[in-house]
């Protein structure tokens, strides 16, 4: 059986309902309050063994998504099920219990890391906090976890300063696998890592997963990255996805004219010599959301519609999800055309 | 021979590098660079954090902190750049500006935008006063500002970090350069924000004619703005190029692995070509060729001595015995 | 989360928002001041019979029992603070228990001696404290910052009465050229003034240093030498303002300490000012004139805060726009 479809019972290890999150913003003592929605209304599902990427600019939300993913933060609407079940209130018994069950990996590693402890103590801390293992079965399971990213056993006893970034952000995620989890978020995971380690990090995720079968929410503003290791992309934009589909499907055909923006603006050697569309204008501030839809301000096909209605994530004839009023009218009309 | 220009006999560099080497309290950073921008091109230089490529430029321009040992020359239109400090001064935000990483903190956050624009006006153009104001509300409009009057008054942190970096460049601009550095200008900035600045970029060379060099580690980046390539490692050149042929054949090894362990945009998703290790330290470089640990078509021969950059054709020259030996072997 | 496009505020707003800033300041400088009174009333009261120690103890006990009667001491120690809390809100700030002089005539009179002492102290402070730390940071590892910084920690390690007596003996004692203390002439505040003003200096200029550094290791300074300004311009235009920021606290702090931070200055050098009347006044447990100096001690200090706060907003737009901007 693939381990990307190995549920069992057809349930996603992973549900996400309609969570939104909003945050009372305040500038400086004094200012009121605004209400920011920071995470508005997202869906999405995480099957065993696969990575979804979740990709946008600053400020769309995607780390948010990540942390109510894990259950960090209580979604103010909406409803998240992990391995069939809701996903508990943050801080008693069973969510303790789970966090062994889904990590999460941070972008900068040595700010992950406690500078006065050597690797191996910190990779064998889920263990203790977990209690799983007996005491003297750990240090054989940190040298194994060590070894599973590619550190040597006598790097246990290094401490974070002593080692380079790459390595560091192999420590972390040997801390992050130390539950054997079902799920990893990874937030930015290699945008602190020089090109030539971002492959290396690259490569070893998606040996982990072929070996250990865990699913991955990979956040990243990095189209290039997220390509390579995911099997669905969902790209944000203001809080809401606003398409969501296989990788290459999403990069090569994007439907919503972000997406389509998102796609354009990667640079690539092999792109080199094509000129692009380049979007115009800054992203907008969360605090200041335009009315409909979010991006219709930047939108070079925004019609009337769009800046009263927000568009509804829709799947499309070939699978795609999309939230845009003018995709949707198109996919409607090429099925009509094939109903005729 | 090394080969410095795209093409010498065209006219003098605009800027000559040569043998320039920095060193840190004793630890060598920067191990002898020839480099040469004609005027008008757009060089490209890229490698990893800790490569040399910005020290470069701040050394040739003299903004190193004093414990920095710079040794070499610089030669300004064939002519010896003395470092003394008034020479120096001259030419920065002159001749040759600078614009740097992350907008945000390249600016002084408690004076307004307008000012720290004017102070370059003033110095380069001796423009005061309303002509300045109205001069910086012009390079305002030029790199694209929205709402230009406005923002003469603002200050940094009212802006984006993408108007931030506009900013940067009307500065930069104020000075009416013949060179641009650009010290990873779209590194801290969104991805299609980035798409913006590099357009802004390309369309201002366009106009004034201006000379570029765009440091940064994404070859993605360099691909889409540059004419000819440096590529460099541990603080030394390793291969230069002309873009195109850059791209269509990288020569040195570490060139080689950086563009396979860019992961592509097309075609099956495969394991990367990762470059195993990582960037040695300076104050353990290997002897030899610095690159040579991590390389996989190194000999021991590659350990013996610093294989110098060598030309392989008319626009192309790498540094690395085993693309450059003759194939006698 | 980043907010990106923020717009500057319009002045309207900015002033409103200002006026509510020290309107809430004020408010809460009230509520500090008050709580100061309390402690000092509550403290003062558990230390000690103002009774016994005025009188003297063998004085007769019914003598002692009028006494008691007559300052209201013989209350519950609530009745006692409500009715001295609603005397200082009507401006009545008590008596003194050994002369039945108003308290704050007592302590006003005394206020411009101890002024004359902390103004000149304090103008040494800014006056040395502040250019040795810049120029320690400009020539970072001279010579010359060695020099200050040597200076400045025997500055603030050797305690103001150490510093005092030394002074005394050096130039009073062994050289005889200045008084050793009293108030007749201008000669006699030189030591106290020097020895007020050394510590002060000595901490303002780490402090100078330390903050400039910071600033100069900015990125903002690259830009500014790679716009071609020489080095005496970028650190006038864009290291010094920036600098100050962090600097306006401390010297806050030493303006807020004008009036009670010479307390063991006066003493040592029998300066009749508000820190020895202070000292004299504890040792009596003479309430009134002890929590009236607390008081104007406490007001002071909060004062100078308030106008640190205001002056942050001048010199640092961030903050500024952080009061007046909604969330931009």
């Amino acid at each position: 059986m693939h381990p990307r479809y190995g549920t069992g019972l057809g349930m996603s290890l992973l549900t996400v309902t309609n969570v939104g999150r909003r945050y009372a913003m305040r500038r400086g003592l004094l200012a009121r309050a605004v209400t920011v929605h920071a995470v508005d209304g997202v869906s999405l599902s995480l099957e065993r063994g696969e990575t979804l990427g979740l990709v946008g600019e600053s400020g769309c939300g995607k780390s948010t998504t990540g942390r109510l993913v894990l259950g960090l933060e209580a979604p103010d609407g909406g409803a998240v099920h992990f391995d069939g079940a809701p996903m508990p209130a943050v801080g008693d018994a069973a969510w303790r219990k789970l966090r062994a069950r889904m990590q999460m990996v941070f972008q900068d590693p040595l700010g992950a890391l406690d500078r006065r402890l050597p690797i191996g103590v910190q990779v064998a801390e889920p263990l203790e906090i977990h209690n799983l293992l007996n005491p003297s079965d750990r240090p054989a399971r940190v040298i194994e976890l060590l070894g599973a990213v590619g550190l040597r056993p006598d790097q246990a006893e290094r401490y974070p300063h002593e080692l380079s970034g790459g390595q560091r952000q192999r420590a972390v995620l040997a801390r992050a696998l130390a539950t054997n989890p079902d799920l990893l978020v990874c937030d930015e995971p290699i945008s602190a890592l020089d090109v030539s380690i971002q492959a290396q990090a690259m490569n070893l995720l998606m040996e982990l997963q072929a070996r250990l079968g865990m699913a991955i929410l990979f956040i990243s503003h990095d189209l290039r990255a997220v390509r390579q290791v995911s099997h669905r992309i969902a790209v944000m934009y203001l809080g809401r996805i606003v398409e969501m589909g296989e990788p290459d499907a999403v990069l090569h055909d994007p439907a919503h004219p972000y997406a389509r923006a998102l796609a354009a603006a990667i640079p690539h050697p092999g792109l080199r010599g094509q000129t692009r569309p380049v979007l115009q204008g800054d992203p907008p501030n969360p605090a200041d959301r335009p009315s409909g839809c979010a991006f219709h301000p930047r939108c070079p096909i925004a019609e009337a519609i769009c800046r009263t209605s927000v568009p509804a994530l829709l799947p499309r004839q070939d699978g795609r999800q999309v939230a845009c009023h003018a995709a949707h009218r198109s996919d409607a009309g090429v099925h009509r055309e094939r109903a005729a | 021979m090394p080969i410095t220009g795209v093409d010498k006999t065209a006219s003098t560099p605009l800027i000559a590098l040569s043998n320039l080497g920095v060193s840190f309290d004793g630890v060598v950073a920067l191990r002898g660079i020839d480099l040469a921008v004609m005027p008008g091109e757009s060089l490209g230089l890229v490698g990893e954090s800790g490569c040399g490529k910005s020290i470069t430029w701040l050394a040739a321009l003299g903004l190193l902190p004093a414990r920095a040992t710079v040794t070499g020359s610089v030669r300004l239109d064939g002519e010896e750049l003395p470092r003394t400090k008034a020479a120096l001064e001259r030419v920065r935000g002159g001749r040759i500006a600078m614009i740097f990483q992350d907008p945000a903190s390249a600016l002084n956050p408690v004076l307004r935008l307008g000012r720290q624009v004017s102070e370059a006006l003033t110095l380069h153009r001796g423009m005061t006063g309303s002509a300045a104001r109205a001069e910086a509300k012009r390079l305002f409009d030029q790199v694209g500002l929205p709402d230009a009057a406005r923002r003469l008054d603002a200050y940094p942190h009212e802006l984006s970090g993408g108007q931030n970096q506009r900013v940067m460049i009307a500065m930069a601009l104020a000075g009416q350069p013949d060179l641009l550095i650009a010290d990873e200008p779209t590194t801290a900035l969104d991805v299609t924000i980035q798409a913006q600045i590099l357009e802004l970029l390309q369309s201002l060379r366009r106009e004034t004619g201006m000379a570029l060099v765009l440091i940064s580690h994404d070859l993605g980046v360099i691909a889409e703005t540059c004419d000819r390539i440096a590529v460099m490692y541990a603080g030394r050149i390793v291969e230069e190029a002309s873009a195109d042929a850059f791209f269509a054949e990288p020569r040195h090894p570490y060139a080689v692995g950086l563009m396979a362990a860019l992961p592509p945009l097309t075609g099956p998703r495969r394991p990367l070509t990762a470059i195993p290790g990582g960037v040695p330290e300076p104050w353990a470089m290997p002897p030899g060729c610095a690159f040579a640990p991590r390389c996989p078509r190194a000999t021991p021969d590659c350990g013996i001595a610093v294989p110098p950059l060598t030309a392989l054709a008319k626009d192309h020259a790498a540094a690395c015995i085993r693309v450059t030996a003759p194939v006698w072997a | 989360m980043p907010p990106t496009d923020r717009t500057p505020v319009s002045t309207g707003k900015g002033r409103r928002d200002m006026i509510r800033f020290i309107a809430i300041r004020l408010l809460r400088s009230l509520l500090t001041i008050a709580l100061v009174v309390t402690f000092a009333f509550v403290v003062l009261r558990l230390s000690g019979d103002p009774a016994m120690l005025i009188m003297s103890v063998d004085a007769p006990p019914e003598a002692i029992a009028a006494f008691r009667r007559s300052w209201g001491l013989d209350e519950p120690l609530w009745t006692q603070y409500l009715k001295y809390f609603g005397a200082i809100l009507h401006g009545d700030l008590g008596r003194s228990m050994r002369d039945g002089r108003d308290a704050i005539v007592l302590v006003a009179e005394r206020i411009p001696a101890t002024l004359a002492l902390t103004i000149p102290a304090l103008l040494i402070k800014l006056g040395i404290g502040i250019p040795a730390g810049v120029h320690a940071a400009l020539h970072r590892d001279s010579w010359s910052d060695r020099l200050v910084m040597l200076a400045a920690v025997a500055g603030f390690t050797v305690p103001s009465f150490v510093l005092g007596l030394l002074l005394v003996l050096i130039f009073a004692v062994q050289l005889g050229w200045l008084p050793s203390g009293g108030q007749e002439s201008w000669r006699h505040a030189i030591l106290p003034v020097i020895t007020l003003g050394v510590g002060g200096a000595a901490v303002l200029a780490r402090f100078t240093r330390s903050a400039t550094l910071e600033v100069l290791g900015q990125l903002y300074i690259r830009t500014a030498s790679a716009k071609g300004l020489s080095w005496g311009r970028v650190v006038r235009s864009h290291a010094l303002p920036n600098a100050a920021i962090p600097t306006v606290t401390i010297v806050g702090f030493m303006v807020g300490s004008l009036i009670a931070g010479a307390v063991v200055v006066e003493s040592v050098f029998s300066w009749p000012g508000v820190g020895r009347l202070l000292v004299v006044a504890v040792a009596n447990r003479d309430l009134a004139v002890v929590q009236c100096i607390l008081l104007l001690v406490a007001a002071t200090m909060v004062t100078a805060n308030l106008i640190v706060d205001l002056l942050y907003g001048f010199l640092d737009p961030r903050l500024r726009s952080a009061r007046s901007a909604g969330a931009g």
